[in-house]
């Protein structure tokens, strides 16, 4: 927010309460007003500068004119004027931009102040939808959403992704660029189309959420924001468009969420799910992530996210690592792996039929997935075969598969898990 | 968060034919008024054709100053604004409205804001930084 010049006749206790009151509603407002001002004004930085100069106003107006009975409404069409006010301004000087490519933002048809406002729900969906439009690239996508979206600044973006900012904000000015060539419609898809262009949006929040939630670099304050913000977007969606699978994805973050204190040591190690202290786990979000995956399964057929998400609550479920109901989570591989099949998924299937049948046979299915080369570079699948390779007492071979681990990960933390591990084995 | 954007341009105005000058002082005219508006405008100033530049260097403890730019390119640095934006993102849209990003271009730089160089800057008793 910008301080406003000094001119206000307004005494200063009027203008803190103001300012006060502004900061509050540039936090749980802003993005909604930008939403619409896109629908409205049918550009990004458009409705970015007429968002900036409405709050701008309003931190000039609000002291001597009082409080308008709807900030909201105030914001949306005051930011709406501004625009248009500054692109007439503009054209009498600016001889390169084409205004005949934008559509006319005075002429669009938008009623009363009041039902601008009504839709502004609808805005915000829409602009999830343009965020992750699929002719963007998936770190555009990403950038987008979270600067447009949620609000993040283009140094926080790069921060949270260990990215050079200049190159964030590149990815960003090219992506909007690409939505006003390509004349991307500012809309919630059609039902025909919806459950692809939803698969692209569940996939850009998730993303968000592991970027948070994988202890692989950074800083790890900036990095639990970053899930916040994709359990907050997990939220919108569902309340928005509560298909199944959206329901299935926000339960699926909130029981992995329910983890994170339990999942890494005060020192940032990695402490695996057996071993983690389960008094840690936020019960508050595993019920309300179990309450969600009931719900979501009970809707219909049941989606990646969902099924993921119901594996998640089985665990979370258990009292201890081994009162879990492990051929429950077979099971449910199995049905995951018929419907969606990725040798990913076969691994931790292979892991709970170990739990379940026993370490040889868990073993024996991690073999045949390593024998078919698809995970033979994948760090986690000799992670995992070195672990029941141990178990089994076969000290060569889980050591030869540490090693092989150790060589293939880059992060901190996992190497410093292997590291241990491999101490352990002895000399 | 504070960004300064340096305007480089083959030509200055001093080198414009007059109409083209007066021309491009009423867009920067406008153009500043218009982030004096917006809240964006700091400072700004236009600098003096790089003839005008001395470059003075020290070296064990003598003095020595030489004609001129200490880079040599091809575009010249002609003024600059500093601008108070929310994000690179925003200072970028401001920078692409500086009538000289038409011709030449505009390198949009963050301003230092860590400790140590508030504090050695003085910012850290003074009310302004600008």
């Amino acid at each position: 927010m910008v301080a406003p010049d000094a001119s206000s006749t307004a005494g200063p206790q009027a203008l803190a309460a103001v300012r006060s009151k502004l900061e509050e509603l540039y936090r749980s407002e802003s993005r909604r007003v930008f939403a619409t001002l896109v629908r409205l004004l049918g550009d990004f930085d458009l409705a970015e500068e007429g968002l900036h100069d409405a709050f701008r106003a309003a931190l000039e107006q609000w002291p001597e004119q009082g409080m308008p009975t709807n900030p909201r409404a105030w914001l949306v069409s005051t930011g709406r004027y501004k625009a248009v006010d500054a692109l007439r301004r503009r054209a009498r000087f600016d001889f390169v931009e084409d205004l005949d490519d934008r559509p006319d933002p005075a002429s669009e048809g938008g009623g009363d102040k009041d039902s601008l406002a009504d839709s502004v729900e609808d805005d915000r969906l829409r602009l999830i939808f343009t965020c992750c439009h699929p002719i963007l690239s998936a770190e555009a996508q990403i950038a987008l959403t979270l600067r447009e979206v949620c609000g993040l600044t283009t140094e926080e973006i790069a921060r949270a992704f260990l990215t050079a900012p200049p190159t964030v904000a590149q990815r960003i000015v090219r992506a909007k660029a690409r939505i006003r060539d390509a004349r991307i419609p500012y809309a919630v898809p059609a039902r025909a189309e919806l459950p692809d262009r939803l698969d692209s949006v569940l996939r850009v929040i998730y993303l968000v959420f592991n970027e948070g939630y994988s202890a692989s670099a950074g800083d790890s304050l900036t990095r639990a924001e970053l899930s916040a913000e994709a359990i907050r977007l997990g939220r919108l969606l569902t309340e928005l468009l509560p298909e199944p699978e959206s329901i299935g994805l926000l339960a699926l973050m909130l029981i992995q969420e329910s983890r994170r204190a339990a999942r890494t040591t005060p020192a940032g190690d990695l402490v695996l799910l057996d071993e983690q202290d389960r008094s840690l786990w936020r019960h508050d979000l595993i019920a309300e992530g179990t309450a969600l995956v009931e719900h979501s399964l009970a809707s219909g057929p049941a989606g990646p996210y969902a099924l993921q998400a119901a594996i998640a609550a089985v665990h979370a479920e258990a009292p201890t690592a081994a009162a879990t109901d492990w051929a429950q989570i077979v099971g449910l591989y199995d049905l995951l792996l018929q419907r969606y099949p990725s040798p990913v998924v076969e691994l931790n299937r292979a892991v709970a039929l170990a739990m379940r049948d026993g370490m040889a046979a868990g073993l024996a299915a991690i073999d045949a997935i390593l024998m078919r080369g698809e995970l033979a570079d994948y760090h986690l699948a000799h992670a995992a075969r070195a672990d029941l390779c141990r178990r089994l007492g076969r000290n060569e071979e889980a050591r030869a598969a540490y090693e092989r681990a150790l060589a293939l990960t880059r992060q901190g933390p996992e190497q410093r898990f292997l590291e241990r591990r491999l101490a352990a084995l002895g000399p | 968060m504070k960004y300064l954007c340096l305007i480089c341009a083959e030509k200055v105005m001093e080198q414009m034919p007059h109409a083209d000058a007066d021309k491009h002082f009423e867009e920067y005219r406008e153009f500043t008024n218009a982030i004096r508006r917006s809240g964006h405008y700091v400072g700004c100033n236009r600098l003096l054709p790089p003839d005008a530049a001395s470059t003075v260097r020290v070296r064990d403890g003598r003095i020595s100053v030489t004609d001129g730019p200490w880079v040599e390119t091809k575009e010249q640095l002609g003024g600059y604004y500093l601008i108070e934006a929310r994000d690179l993102n925003e200072a970028i849209q401001v920078a692409a409205r500086i009538p000289g990003a038409r011709f030449g271009c505009v390198e949009v730089r963050p301003v230092a804001e860590d400790l140590q160089t508030v504090r050695a800057l003085g910012f850290d008793t003074q009310a302004s930084t600008c």
